[in-house]
């Protein structure tokens, strides 16, 4: 009887490799990778115009494909929520959840493996990778927290582990896997060559934006000015796009930096109120949070600041709110020693 | 065969994608599903996802900005 496994899909070598490994055995492998709204894969590419020259592809497509695999992809957006705010095991350098994500994707994988009637599961965790959720003493915790046990199979690293039940039942040979461990890429790297495999990406850091410090920097704000931990997949999505500045703690300004951007923002014009300068070319603004006219003035002065007019007496901006009523606003563009530093995320 | 109109417009990718593959999980082989796209890499990514999972990209077209994929299911394995 073919022994079927599932496996997580990041895009990255490593989760490549581990389904190769047991693909080899004999065993048959779906992939299945999860959005949780912070991934690296797409977003930016598709909103700033200097990068869509460049076709950008989906790593864990691409990944898929090589392998000969089928690609289960699962919104996991909402339930994702839940590990972000409130992580057991904390966060990692920046607002990265590492070993709680872990635990819960491997938990969702395990749901669909039970659903699916597959076997077990397959990841490209290597111990002593990545500095909390891959060590020799969290793997046990993802195995135990997510109720998988021992039907985890980490082939590249199998050896360094006790042998689970697909290599004690003999399903797959444990003698075939692999004693990976460390920060080192070159095993990997040489074995990527002996399956031939070229042009793979190599993921800086995390899987997420949520490894990013610029990045977390612009949720922690977020959720200090809503005052509580919320997010919607539409501001989550907006903290990738454009500067942000926060003048008050009562509102910050999205102020995009080039066409695409502009382009992008404009789409979210009916949900925010905004800004774009009028008498020179210049970006568009968002304003979330509220102002009064003093703030309003403000605001349209640092916007003017980063249109063309910015050594222009004076500039003209059309504020319009979330109901497409506009009105004109004439500003002096704030010069540049009064835009504090601290301002801009 | 029955011929349906999914509108992804604004979703980034792996969105549409995933709506994508989330309604063709509910079509009968041989249906027919038009997926209207804003983001390019819908380009990439959905002919990509069928080329994985057996079904057929027949049309891309490009209208306002807008990017339609009509795509054939294919037969269950
Ligand atoms: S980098 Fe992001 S997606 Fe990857 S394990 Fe950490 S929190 Fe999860």
């Amino acid at each position: 009887m073919q022994r079927k496994a599932v496996a997580l899909i990041s895009g990255g070598l490593d989760s490549m490799l581990a389904v190769k490994v047991v693909q080899e055995q004999g065993i048959h492998v779906e992939g299945i990778n999860f959005f949780t709204g912070f991934c690296v894969e797409g977003h930016t590419h598709a909103i700033r115009k200097k990068d869509r020259k460049k076709p950008k592809r989906n790593n864990a497509l691409w990944v898929a494909e090589q392998l000969g695999i089928k690609l289960h992809i699962i919104d996991i957006v909402e339930e994702y929520k839940e590990v972000v705010f409130n992580p057991k095991y904390g966060y990692g350098a920046n607002l990265n959840p590492c070993l709680d994500c872990k635990i819960f994707m491997v938990k969702k994988a395990r749901e669909w493996m039970e659903a699916h009637g597959f076997d077990f599961i397959i990841t490209g965790e290597v111990v002593g990778q990545r500095p909390k959720s891959q060590r020799r003493d969290t793997m046990p915790v993802v195995q135990r927290d997510s109720g998988i046990g021992d039907l985890l199979l980490r082939p590249l690293c199998a050896k360094n582990l006790p042998p689970t039940l697909p290599e004690r039942e003999g399903w797959v040979d444990r003698e075939k896997l692999y004693d990976f461990s460390g920060r080192t890429r070159k095993p990997q790297m040489a074995l990527a060559r002996r399956f031939g495999f070229e042009d793979y990406a190599q993921p800086a850091g995390g899987c997420c934006f949520l490894t990013d410090e610029q990045y977390s920097v612009k949720l922690q704000d977020l959720w200090q000015a809503r005052g509580d931990k919320q997010y919607e997949m539409d501001d989550i999505m907006l903290l990738k796009v454009g500067r942000h500045i926060r003048p008050s703690p009562e509102f910050k300004l999205i102020v995009s930096r080039e066409e695409g951007e502009g382009k992008f923002l404009q789409g979210y014009r009916n949900q925010y109120p905004s800004l774009k300068t009028v008498s020179h070319a210049g970006p568009l603004a968002l304003i979330d949070g509220t102002m009064d006219e003093e703030q309003l003035e403000l605001a349209a002065r640092i916007v003017a600041r980063y249109s063309q007019g910015k050594n222009a007496p004076e500039v003209e901006l059309e504020y319009r709110d979330t109901g497409g009523a506009s009105r004109t606003l004439k500003v002096a563009p704030l010069p540049p020693h009064e835009l504090k530093k601290e301002w801009v995320l | 065969m029955s011929r349906y109109v999914l509108d992804c417009r604004r979703l980034l990718c792996p969105m549409p994608v995933i709506r994508v593959q989330d309604r063709i999980a509910e079509l009968e082989p041989g249906d027919e599903l038009e997926a209207v796209c804003t983001d390019p890499g819908v380009l990439q990514d959905i002919p990509a996802w069928c080329r994985i999972n057996a079904h057929e990209v027949l049309e891309v077209r490009e209208e306002n900005d807008e990017y339609i994929l009509r795509i054939r299911v294919g037969e269950e394995e």
